[in-house]
């Protein structure tokens, strides 16, 4: 088992043990935590994959901003002691026969096909090679979705704004 | 093949954190709970973007921004979605799916 194999493995059984506890966790605070380390695990995986740049964001925009949103917003709309009621047994079948079902499937469908895998290990993307992408608008430029993406921040940034203020009744 | 690691074991894990993601999304009934779920499957699909980018066509680019893209579309949905939450905890003090029955038939 190569180095590689073996960091993979141990990311992919914390990913898969977090993500299990984050939906089954009932404490609420708790399972906010858990989804970090899932969210932390990924950007380690994208380390290994020599996504550098992709990892940073992973982990700033992700585990620093988002997470912190979701604890923030946890802390505002419920105690820290209270318990999440179970979900009834009528509701958890067949949501747990759903996600098995459709889980076999696409596994047993992965394993059957074939992949081609090519062992060309390429260097670390270089961060100026992902700016002039982003902003050039010829071959491998992505300056399109970049000003979709800006209008989108904008959007979302007023429509929070005002979806949060006080209202004047 | 990424140094012994082969494609589809990535495929595999998205496909776990995909369903898991799922399950807590159709079992829970506390709004914040439901969108954690959503967040492990976007995050799924971005493991899945950059598997196929790094092993498959490593002189592109293509699934590293679609991640990047993805995760700021994410940004935005889980502000928009908190702020939805906390007015809705202002009009109704409750987070519950269940108790959201205001505009039934």
């Amino acid at each position: 088992m190569t180095s590689n194999q073996f960091m993979f493995l141990l990311f992919s059984a914390v990913i898969v043990i977090f993500s299990i506890l984050t939906v089954t966790s009932r404490r609420i605070l708790r399972a906010a935590t858990f989804l970090l380390f899932v969210l932390v695990s990924t950007a380690g995986l994208y380390f290994l994959l020599k996504y550098n740049y992709l990892a940073a964001i992973q982990l700033t925009l992700y585990a620093g901003g988002i997470v912190v949103l979701i604890i923030f917003s946890i802390l505002l709309t419920s105690h820290i002691s209270e318990k999440l009621p179970t979900a009834g047994l009528l509701k958890k079948w067949p949501a747990a026969l759903v996600a098995l079902v459709g889980a076999a499937l696409c596994i047993v469908v992965i394993l059957q096909y074939n992949f081609p895998g090519s062992v060309v290990d390429t260097e670390v993307v270089n961060v100026r090679d992902i700016g002039n992408s982003l902003i050039s608008y010829g071959e491998k430029g992505y300056a399109l979705p970049f000003e979709v993406i800006s209008v989108l921040l904008l959007a979302a940034l007023i429509g929070a704004i005002v979806l949060a203020k006080k209202r004047k009744d | 093949m990424f140094e012994g690691v082969p494609l589809s074991w990535f495929l595999v894990l998205s496909t776990i954190m995909f369903f898991v993601g799922v399950y807590g999304f159709l079992v829970r009934k506390n709004l914040i709970t439901m969108l954690m779920s959503i967040e492990l499957i976007l995050n799924s699909v971005c493991i899945n973007f950059v598997a196929f980018n790094k092993i498959l066509y490593p002189e592109n680019m293509e699934g590293m921004f679609f991640t990047i893209f993805i995760i700021a579309v994410a940004a935005a949905e889980a502000s928009v979605a908190i702020a939805i939450i906390i007015n809705i905890y202002r009009r109704i003090v409750s987070i519950d799916v269940e108790k959201m029955n205001e505009m039934k038939y």
